[in-house]
């Protein structure tokens, strides 16, 4: 089982995580004859390399992946080769204190040492890319991959240090001592290849370490929740507490629970035991899952979570074959499958009446800005259309959620479109200090049978509102509103909210403009990103209850208090969309994407979700868009697809190697059409008593959520000085550990990673540089808050390419091929006058143009004839009949497809003033307002660990 | 002169005054032995197509404490120009407007036929009269597409510059808004919230845009554009729009479910009614038109909760003190309509369901500002429409029978001065020379406001002499007392009618006899009973009936002539003779007696009764009942069972009531269809002739009163057998078989009884 292949690219091209399409290579994932094949690379860096060594950090993630020839059998993918003459010595010296950067290494961008593999072995191969380490310097070990930071000849020793991890296999044998080989041929079979693409992993096997999350691959069920539902920072739970003190390694689990699943890959089973509900484990009420032991031919079963052992049901018996599996073991998912799905009864409705089908209700601000910049007109023209897409269920014709409309300014205005009315009826309710629900009849409705009363309204609010000059709005009445409008029908649903100011009328939730850039950077801080009055988290506590999900379209002018604005959205399982400046020839297409999203996205609502485990340990902490009333159970108004609550686990006592870790996941929701299911998600991981086997089994994307969402969350409490500090310790302790525990003894100036950590120190730089941890006057506090709240919801994919954005050449852009390109990485550096680049965060998209851009391309993308003429306004491709156009047009939409959030594309010409945004992207360098470079950081890193170890 | 029942009726017609004594004892001590108060009934607004209103102002004595109007009774001194005021002597110039008056060029205003006369005032502004609609939608299918049909006519009964405005109420409360086009919009109110006026005009936008207005408003308010015209417009300018939107209206939407009653907010929409008004044309002829179909059951003036199975409270639970929402229910619609009192509103409530609907609670608003109070079994009844529809007929001059934001003033003689008012009005709390320390009825000013009247509106004022014992008023001196009414015509105009009356003096220790003659025992009658319903508002009934008894038998005691100690040697002179049947009966009456009514229905009688003139208060105490038969023509007949005989058709009218009684064997003869026969065509007209004075009645009346058809047996004869006296009871068997009427099952006495009592009581020298 090559793990590590998957994690292969070659080097050059950025590490892997940040591409979101490149290649897999990987075998076989179930594979077993793969197992005891675990290349690995040490790549000793000489001094000469420090300059190089860099950017190498992300590189050896590459590089681990590469399997030395003639090593075990020829299944896993090889790393590619480093090629070309040695990388001439670069004259700066490195010293943790001094932030001196090397040039740009342009030359190794297209310096003869990059010798490309043929693209039809490669195709990542095909850019040209810089060769900085010298063949005679590369080793190939099995498990250690090093970098030598050390000091130059003449400077002081302690600048040095050595990366070094092992490659991470789960049950391989501890190939530590691999020799040195140079890879002198290579087995054309053996090379990751392109059409490995879309080949499959099983998830049958305990505590496997599942492909990164960029990794385009099939992910077959087998027993075990696919990586898209459940992503844990590590696959191999350390055995006691003891042992998992020593190593900080969080515990966690990222869980998406309505993850989109690719259309190839099979949707979840539903399982229906009628009356009987789904079987249930008496004490700890697991839900059946394949964890579950048959025993005494069936009549009984052991739970796998608290071992209590039960009476199988009569009515769900059934006899066991030879080796004590069910007979319908494969015709039952709840006992073959990690995932699934349950009926629930009545039992597991609110008072025990069967839910009814949710409601969206849409409420929008008509103040004057709102009525004058055209917001309101855009909003009403396109629910004509939007509400045409509704969510249902797949076998329905029609959707069964109801619709309702509230217009509000300092007042609100309810609308009854009841079908049998030839005009909408207005009502008003000014009692905003009390709000209420002036109607039930009428307010929320079928859209297919009051198309045209709604059509009608939606043509006549723009007017209605267009004399209006009310400046003044409210925020948590109209949500209040909405509550009680859905309180009233008796069902869940999802409020939409379009908002654009400081709600400062007089009414519960008043806020007022309290931004103090006086306060950065002092322990005060954290108020900022709290709210500013309690009314918002009772409001949010009481939607949760009734099942009311917020989500909110804020286009804010100024200041708008997002704290407190974004905490119900945030707890209510909702989404934030933020439009600064709102203007409508720039900014309404990207809106109207995040519109169409969110209404159409597959949604659960009322939902409530218990993780399970079994003995030894349990869930302690939550984060992401819930609330929870007590330690156990995780409520949800809603949850999408898009969010992912991430999970802290800790131990209550000692886990067994042989019994493993299992966690399973369970969500009560009541879906579009008003039934009532359950969504089971198992994992199963194991438990090791050495350190190495937790190492090797960690996931740094995961880790990065998880320290990102806690650091996020602890923001509100702690100065941030204090969090950097605890994640830079943090990082150097998990290090550390590893360093004494696991790596062969080597130089202490060596700084020694292990494999599947290698790239987490450019992470955790990028989380510590993100603007919510670092305080920078120029960027707002809103802007702050906000993207504080996004990170607590995201899922390993999204908060991956959150911290490290995708930049992607253009201008070698290969117009026959459909793949995209191969990321690069994030750094000005990799940047050229001669280029064009796309970068894209999840939030923002840049596509970056160099003075020398080809004009042909300028000319094919822009039909323009020249850089100069290429305008910076346009937030959209113009569409030309060009490959290079379309091409880079489907790469945009392919990048754009899976995320959550419309990107925002930015025209940047280089040397021009907007390019001071974009630079803030490459994260690799030193940030404009602060935050230290990759290199500064790792040897940050790395003083720390000397200092832990001494 | 001719005798006094002239004296007296033409008066009345000229004056529209009745006084209890028309000849006034001279002091003090003696008023107070004749019992029966120095009062009046007064009904400002009476009718006289033979009165046109002279188009000037009224001159005023220029004392500040007096400010007494020019009338014919004052001394004038044409060639000094100058005229003394016969109440405070004041001499005053006349006005430059007046140099040419001499013997012979009297104004109008001196002429002694003008004791009453109208002046209309052409300065200050004239604002539209204003309708606003507060329609509880809690209502039947039927009954609510009744009522809004009802609405939808009135609209065009309305004078075309009328505002009009419409609230609706039921779980929540809607307040409309009239002027947009296209999208029809309400504000909307949680219905268990009371709110300030302040709160209320913020909440309708009503405040901001005010500042201007006030500024504006001395000048031609009319003219500037109406803040609250967004809820307020001209009828010919939204009667269409009005209309769809009356006829749009839907039954409340909110679910209720079974044992239950709808959630009314009938208290919040009324206090969002006051507000509204109050905001934006205080001191303006309006009405507020409250149609109810049920008890307020939320929010602040709830009288019952929404629980079918706690019924609303009775009498009995009134008594045991088990009605836990009246107190409160009545202080918030008390506090209401005397705000709205304040602005010259008025508040008319058209209840109409077969249970109670919180009239009891919420009586005070038509009360005080001189609303209509209608009820009714449902909106879909003759009863209700016909009623509605009276409410908008018009005079001989093609103007409305209502006046608005009218004020009281009450000028005495030194001689006397004036101890309250009992009526739809409330006091204004003026303090003037002219008033007395004791207060009988609403008291302790001299000017009451009544905020809705009608012409035949009527107050009781009651007086008090001061004169005392020792300063006796010269020989055919005479007291005088002026009523200044100043009112909001239909038509806008502001209008002042003025009436000056005199009486004389008499000394009652020489001239008793001249004082009892002139004693008008009908007014008298009315009089004590508004008295005795004012009491019984507020105190027990069993206290109210012993002190009509008191006062009865102290005026016998003082007027009878008999031996003492000898009740069959008790007589009483004619101009007394009445008056102890009528106190007879009013002691039945359902002003008095709330046996059998519902707190709801008592309060209903009692409105009426207060402000009805001397006839149809008189029906009200002491039922008519007419006979019908081949005997001879219609004739009236005594209101005793022994008038119930087999062989006659009855008609009684009770005001409220309308009842036609069929005797046993007409009731037979009809069943065998004698009527249907040419040779019986007599017995059809018989039939025919009570039908035709009962339509006659119910046309002219208003409220129109419920109309009842029965026969001997049947069961709606109790509206008879329980008014008559019941001279024939199970108890004097001695009736029994001959042919001297029915014989009623009560152990109630009957007058002949009370009499026997009265008599005993009167000649006893024990009290």
């Amino acid at each position: 089982m090559s793990q590590q292949g998957y994690v292969a690219t070659p080097p050059y091209s950025q590490s892997q995580p940040g591409i979101g399409l490149s290649p897999p290579h990987y075998g076989h994932y179930g594979d077993p004859s793969h197992a005891g094949s675990p290349p690995g690379k040490v790549h000793y860096f000489d001094l000469h390399v420090i300059i190089n060594s860099q950017w190498s950090g992300l590189l050896s993630r590459t590089g681990s992946g590469m399997a030395p020839p003639g090593q075990g059998p020829p299944g896993p993918p090889s790393a590619p080769l480093f090629q070309g003459p040695p990388q001439p010595p670069q004259p700066s010296i490195m010293q943790p204190g001094s932030q001196v950067l090397p040039p740009p290494p342009t030359t190794a961008l297209n310096g003869p040492g990059a010798s490309p593999l043929p693209p039809s072995t490669h195709r990542q191969d095909g850019l040209p890319g810089p060769a900085p380490l010298n063949a005679q310097y590369q080793t190939l070990g099995s498990f250690l991959f090093k970098i030598f930071f050390q000091a130059a000849n003449y400077g002081p020793q302690m600048a040095g240090g050595q990366l070094s991890y092992p490659g991470g296999f789960p049950g391989g044998p501890a190939q530590m001592a691999g020799p040195p080989q140079l890879q002198k041929k290579l087995d054309p079979d053996s090379i990751p290849s392109p059409v490995s693409r879309g080949q499959v992993y099983a998830t049958n096997t305990r505590g496997q370490v599942p492909p990164l999350v960029t990794t385009d691959c099939v992910i077959q069920d087998q027993g075990n929740a696919s990586p898209r539902y459940i992503r844990c920072t590590t696959y191999c739970f350390p055995c006691t507490s003891d042992m998992a003190k020593q190593a900080q390694i969080p515990l966690a689990a990222v869980i998406k629970p309505f993850a989109t699943i690719p259309s190839n890959e099979t949707p979840l089973f539903l399982v229906n035991h009628g009356e009987n509900g789904p079987v249930r484990c008496n004490r700890c009420k697991a839900y059946m899952c394949p964890f579950m032991q048959f025993i005494e031919g069936g009549r009984r079963y052991q739970c796998g979570f608290c071992n209590c052992v039960n009476d199988v049901p009569p009515f769900y018996f059934q006899h066991l074959d030879h080796i004590g599996r069910r007979l319908d073991h494969y015709e039952k998912p709840e006992l073959s499958l990690g995932s699934y799905e349950y009926v629930a009864t009545l039992d597991y409705c609110r008072k025990n009446k069967p839910p009814n089908p949710p409601a969206f209700i849409f409420m929008i601000d008509v103040s004057y800005s709102n009525i004058k910049n055209g917001l309101v007109k855009l909003i009403c023209e396109e629910l004509k259309t939007v509400l045409e897409k509704l969510p249902k269920e797949e076998q329905e014709d029609t959707s069964a959620i109801r619709v309702g409309f509230i217009t509000y300014n300092k007042v609100l205005h309810f609308f009854n479109v009841k079908s049998n009315l030839a005009q909408p009826q207005m009502m008003v309710v000014t009692d905003v200090g009390e709000v209420f629900v002036p109607l039930l009849d009428g307010f929320l409705v079928n859209y297919q049978e009051s198309q045209s009363v709604i059509h009608n309204l939606l043509d006549q609010i723009p007017e209605m509102f267009a004399d209006s000059n009310e400046n003044e709005t409210v925020f948590a009445p109209v949500i209040q509103a909405g509550m009680e409008a859905l309180q009233a029908a008796d069902c869940p649903g999802k409020l939409f909210i379009f908002h654009s100011s400081l709600p400062t009328a007089e009414a519960p939730g008043k806020l007022k403009n309290r931004d103090d850039k006086k306060l950065i950077n002092t322990d005060k801080e954290k108020i900022l990103f709290q709210p500013q009055t309690n009314v918002y988290d009772s409001l949010a506590k009481d939607c949760v209850a009734h099942g009311c999900c917020v989500t909110l379209f804020l286009f804010p002018s100024q200041y708008v208090d997002v704290a407190s604005l974004g905490l119900v959205p945030q707890l209510t399982g909702g989404t934030l969309y933020k439009y600064n400046n709102f203007q409508m020839h720039m900014d309404s297409q990207q809106f109207l994407n995040d519109l169409r999203n969110d209404i159409e996205k597959k949604i659960g609502f009322d939902a409530i979700m218990r993780v399970r485990t079994s003995t030894g340990f349990r869930a302690t902490d939550f984060f992401g868009g819930i609330f929870m009333n007590n330690t156990t159970d995780v409520e949800m108004a809603a949850i999408d697809c898009d969010k992912a609550v991430t999970v802290e686990f800790k131990h209550d006592d000692k886990l067994g190697e042989d019994s493993g870790a299992l966690i399973q996941c369970a969500v009560l929701y009541t879906t579009v059409g008003g039934q009532r299911r359950l969504r089971i998600h198992n994992l199963s991981l194991n438990c090791s008593s050495q350190l190495a086997d937790l190492y090797k089994s960690c996931e740094t994307d995961a880790l990065i959520n998880f320290f990102a969402k806690s650091a996020f969350k602890a923001v509100l409490h702690q100065p941030l000085k204090v969090i950097r500090e605890i994640l830079v310790n943090q990082t150097a302790h998990m290090l550390a550990c590893y360093r004494k525990n696991c790596a062969s003894p080597s130089a202490a100036s060596q700084l020694i990673l292990p494999d599947s950590m290698k790239v987490l120190p450019v992470y955790m730089n990028c989380l510590l540089k993100n603007c919510v941890l670092l305080s920078r006057p120029e960027i707002s506090t809103d802007e702050r808050a906000y993207q504080r709240q996004l990170v607590m919801t995201m899922g390993v994919a999204d908060s991956q390419l959150f911290f490290y954005p995708q930049l992607l050449p253009i201008h070698t852009l290969d117009v026959k091929s459909t793949t995209l390109p191969a990321a690069i990485r994030c750094s000005e550096s990799r940047l050229s006058e001669e280029g064009i680049f796309l970068l894209a965060n999840g939030l923002n998209m840049f596509l970056w143009l160099g003075v020398s851009s080809p004009p042909e391309l300028i000319q094919g993308i822009f039909n323009v004839p020249s850089f100069a003429h290429v305008s910076t306004d346009m937030t959209l491709l113009p569409e030309v009949g060009n490959p290079y156009s379309q091409t880079l047009r489907m790469i945009m939409s392919i990048i754009q497809q899976k995320r959550p959030y419309s990107m925002k594309l930015t025209i940047v010409k280089q040397r021009e003033q907007p390019e001071m945004v974009f630079r803030q992207f490459l994260v690799e360098d030193k940030g404009l307002y602060g935050g230290s470079s990759y290199v500064d950081f790792l040897c940050c890193v790395h003083k720390e660990i000397c200092q832990l170890l001494n | 002169m001719a005798t006094y029942l002239e004296f007296i009726q033409q008066n009345e017609e000229r004056d529209g005054v009745r006084f209890s004594w028309n000849v006034w004892p001279s002091s003090r001590l003696e008023a107070t032995r004749m019992v029966v108060p120095l009062a009046c009934l007064l009904t400002p607004l009476k009718e006289r197509p033979d009165l046109p209103p002279v188009q000037y102002e009224p001159v005023l004595c220029s004392r500040t404490t007096c400010r007494a109007i020019l009338n014919p009774l004052c001394q004038v001194d044409y060639r000094a120009k100058l005229w003394a005021c016969n109440f405070c002597f004041q001499r005053n110039q006349f006005p430059p407007a007046y140099t040419g008056i001499s013997e012979v060029n009297q104004p109008a205003e001196l002429m002694p036929q003008f004791s009453t006369i109208e002046y209309v005032i052409q300065r200050g502004a004239q604002s539209p009269l204003i309708f606003l609609y507060v329609v509880d939608t809690c209502l039947e299918e039927d009954d609510l597409q009744a009522l809004k049909e009802s609405l939808q006519m009135s609209l065009s009964l309305l004078p075309p510059d009328a505002l009009v405005g419409l609230i609706t109420f039921g779980r929540m409360v809607q307040v409309h808004e009239l002027s947009c086009e296209g999208i029809s919009k309400s504000y909307v109110f949680r219905g268990t919230k009371d709110l300030t006026a302040k709160q209320i005009q913020d909440m309708l936008g009503l405040t901001k845009p005010a500042m201007p207005m006030q500024q504006a408003r001395p000048g031609q308010p009319q003219e500037q554009p109406f803040v609250s015209s967004r809820f307020l417009q001209p009828v010919h300018k939204i009667d269409m729009n009005l209309t769809d939107l009356l006829g749009e209206l839907q039954r409340d939407p909110w679910p209720v479910t079974q044992g239950k009653r709808p959630l009314r907010s009938t208290g919040v929409a009324l206090s969002i009614a006051v507000g509204l008004l109050e905001g934006t044309f205080p001191n303006t002829g309006a009405r507020i038109m409250l149609f109810t179909g049920g008890p307020p059951t939320q929010g602040p003036g709830m009288v019952v909760g929404d629980e079918l199975k706690v019924p609303i409270r009775s009498w009995h639970d009134i008594e045991k003190d088990n009605a836990r929402f009246m107190k409160k229910a009545t202080k918030h619609y008390e506090m209401l309509a005397n705000r709205t009192a304040t602005n010259g509103h008025c508040i008319d409530i058209y209840a109409c369901a077969l249970d109670q609907t919180g009239l009891l609670e919420m009586k005070c608003c038509a009360n005080l500002t001189g609303g209509h109070m209608v009820m009714g079994d449902s909106f879909n009844t003759s009863l209700f429409k016909q009623t509605f529809q009276r409410i908008f007929s018009k005079d001989f001059n093609g103007d409305f029978r209502m006046a608005f934001g009218a004020t009281l003033e009450v000028k005495t003689s030194r001689e006397l001065k004036v101890a309250g008012a009992i009526g739809p009005c409330v006091s204004l709390n003026v303090k003037g020379p002219c008033v007395s320390e004791n207060e009988l009825g609403v008291g302790g000013t001299s000017q009451w406001k009544i905020c809705g009247l009608d012409p035949t509106s009527t107050l009781g004022i009651y007086f008090e002499v001061v004169n005392q014992h020792n300063a006796p008023v010269p020989q055919g001196g005479r007291g005088a007392i002026q009523f200044v009414t100043q009112y909001q015509h239909s038509s806008t105009q502001r209008r002042i009618r003025v009436t000056t009356i005199a009486r004389n003096w008499a000394d009652a220790q020489s001239q008793l006899r001249h004082i009892e003659a002139a004693f008008d025992q009908e007014a008298a009658a009315v009089l004590m009973a508004r008295l005795g319903v004012f009491r019984a508002e507020s105190e027990e009934g069993p206290d109210v009936l012993r002190w009509l008894d008191r006062q009865l038998i102290r005026l016998c005691q003082k007027f009878g002539q008999y031996n003492k100690e000898d009740p069959t040697s008790f007589r009483l002179s004619d101009s007394f003779s009445l008056y102890p049947q009528f106190m007879f009966h009013l002691r039945r009456s359902p002003f008095l007696q709330v046996f059998n009514n519902s707190p709801d229905e008592s309060s209903y009688y009692r409105h009426h009764f207060a402000r009805q003139d001397l006839t149809q208060s008189l029906i009200m105490i002491q039922p008519i009942l007419y006979s019908y038969s081949f005997h001879g023509p219609p004739e009236p007949v005594l209101l005793d069972s022994s008038s119930i005989l087999a062989d006659r058709i009855l008609l009684m009218d009770t005001f409220f009531q309308i009842v036609i009684y069929l005797g046993e064997t007409i009731a037979q003869w009809r069943k065998a269809g004698y009527q249907d026969m040419p040779e019986y065509e007599n017995f059809k007209h018989l039939l025919q002739a009570p039908l035709d004075d009962a339509q006659e009645i119910l046309q002219a009346r208003f409220p129109m009163p419920r109309y009842i058809n029965t026969e001997h047996g049947g069961s709606q004869a109790r509206f008879l057998l329980s008014k008559v006296n019941p001279s024939q009871t199970h108890n004097n068997l001695y009736a029994w078989g001959q042919e001297t009427g029915a014989p009623i099952l009560t152990d109630d006495v009957s007058l002949q009884v009370f009499m026997d009592h009265l008599k005993k009581l009167a000649v006893s020298s024990a009290c």
